[in-house]
């Protein structure tokens, strides 16, 4: 070949065009903004209803999750998706999607080497820094509070 | 390598509804509506439509599977189950090969080598790629939500094969030109059209000058799926040498689809996209006559996830056949 990998990576870079964020940002913006306005709805309906408010929270959260697996199991998750970007990806409904869509994926290989081991491909990595940062935050906090006392 | 005996006596293209769905639709010999063809699994479906294809193929030249000397079949799932399992039941003589997305070309010129030699009679090229199949292995489930960046490409659900043999009728295979491994150090699964195209260019280049030609002595030069992005790096490369690729070339990966009306980003990809291209479409014109003489040269990248996970980049290869209406090396 006649051209270095650097040059062909500058010819690469002018070629492969990015997303269109004026485009992209504003519908993340609007659907992200959407399912956060229908988890705000449901917390006061169940609020209204009676329940305290932690319960109410708890109830907004599993409603959301469940809605998120059911649109994935209809296949439409994805489609919004894909006019939504982050709009989908960011709230508690994209953690759902990202559990649920490995585990009908993988459920031809089985509910245990399948389903079972690869429900977590995509969101494990989530659990294990998740869990991991709180722990060190927890230590911290520990700490920190022996002194402030 | 220049060929004089071997011609295509018979091609078949199935695609699914997508495929059938673009530009040139109506012109492939069977469409599968239902995705999952009504087996269990997606592996299984790609391995069907294959089987159908070939099976396309056999029913068009007359021939039963006993008569054939070799099928030279290949797929981008791991082990190539789409082939293996896709053609099992035939009971042919099978040999299985791994070219990525130019495993046609790679089929189509070891048939064109073993029957120009003398060493068998028939010898079927066969492919296949599906886009469930192809993104359970390679990238994310199927539903979930991850949006893929504008630089990649949508796997073509899709078969072709070809028989190739010598019986003195068009297209012929006249020449073919083996790819090397060009590695440009793209590192990005999503701009597998980048990775190619240096490859593309490289045995473009070597064919052209082996055979003494240029880019205007083609009817078209045909490249299997470089995509938008790698069909413009593909011009800048030629460009560089004073050479105009851009009036002579199409690519498959751009033509399959519809890019205005199907959300393909920057184009098709997957063996079975200029395998059905080829068999649907291009052949056909070639054995009328409609064209003369082109260059078909499909596209690899040869990309592993784990070697990128590793922090590797994707070597890219393209395999180049010329094929005519008229005989001669």
């Amino acid at each position: 070949m006649n051209i270095s990998n650097e040059e062909y990576g500058e010819l690469t870079k002018k070629r492969s065009h990015n997303s269109k964020l004026y485009k992209t940002v504003p519908m993340a913006f609007l659907i992200g903004g959407l399912i956060c306005t229908i988890g705000e709805a449901l917390l006061n309906i169940y609020t209204m209803a009676g329940l305290s408010k932690d319960a109410s929270a708890m109830l907004t959260s599993m409603t959301l999750v469940f809605l998120s697996i059911l649109f994935t199991g209809l296949e439409w998750y994805d489609r919004i998706a894909q006019h939504a970007g982050a709009g989908t990806l960011v709230p508690i409904t994209g953690f759902a999607n990202a559990v649920a869509s490995p585990a009908l994926d993988f459920k031809s290989e089985g509910y245990v080497l399948g389903l079972g081991a690869k429900m977590f491909v995509i969101a494990g990595p989530v659990i294990v820094y998740g869990i991991s940062a709180s722990v060190v935050y927890g230590i911290i906090y520990y700490i920190v509070g022996l002194f402030m006392k | 390598m220049c060929f004089r005996k071997p011609s295509i006596l018979s091609y078949a293209a199935v695609v699914g509804k997508a495929e059938n769905d673009g530009p040139f639709g109506g012109e492939f010999d069977e469409v599968v509506e239902d995705n999952k063809a009504g087996a269990d699994t997606w592996e299984q479906a790609e391995a069907l439509f294959q089987r159908r294809a070939v099976g396309h193929v056999l029913r068009k030249s007359g021939l039963k599977p006993d008569r054939i000397d070799v099928v030279i079949a290949g797929d981008l799932l791991n082990q190539c189950v789409g082939s293996s399992y896709g053609l099992k039941d035939y009971f042919m003589p099978y040999l299985g090969i791994y070219g990525a997305c130019s495993t046609f070309a790679e089929g189509l010129l070891l048939s064109a080598a073993l029957v120009n030699a003398g060493y068998m009679d028939t010898a079927i090229a066969s492919t296949s790629s599906h886009f469930s199949t192809a993104e359970r292995q390679f990238r994310f489930p199927l539903n979930y939500g991850g949006v893929r960046t504008p630089t990649s490409q949508w796997t073509a659900t899709a078969a072709g094969a070809a028989l190739i043999g010598s019986s003195g009728k068009p297209p012929f295979i006249r020449a073919a030109t083996i790819g090397e491994i060009e590695d440009m150090g793209i590192c990005d699964l999503n701009n597998t059209g980048a990775a190619m195209a240096g490859a593309a260019y490289d045995t473009l280049m070597r064919h052209m000058k082996h055979r003494g030609t240029h880019p205007q002595d083609y009817d078209v030069i045909i490249t299997g799926d470089l995509g938008q992005v790698g069909s413009d790096l593909l011009y800048d490369l030629f460009q560089r040498d004073g050479v105009d690729m851009k009036s002579h070339h199409k690519d498959c990966g751009l033509m399959l689809y519809d890019r205005t009306m199907q959300d393909v980003h920057a184009g098709g990809s997957g063996c079975g996209c200029s395998a059905a291209m080829m068999c649907g479409h291009f052949l056909k014109r070639v054995e009328s006559g409609e064209l003369k003489r082109i260059l078909y040269c499909a596209t690899g990248a040869l990309m592993s996830p784990t070697m990128v996970q590793q922090g590797g980049s994707i070597p890219g290869i393209a395999h180049c056949v010329e094929i005519s209406s008229e005989a001669g090396g």
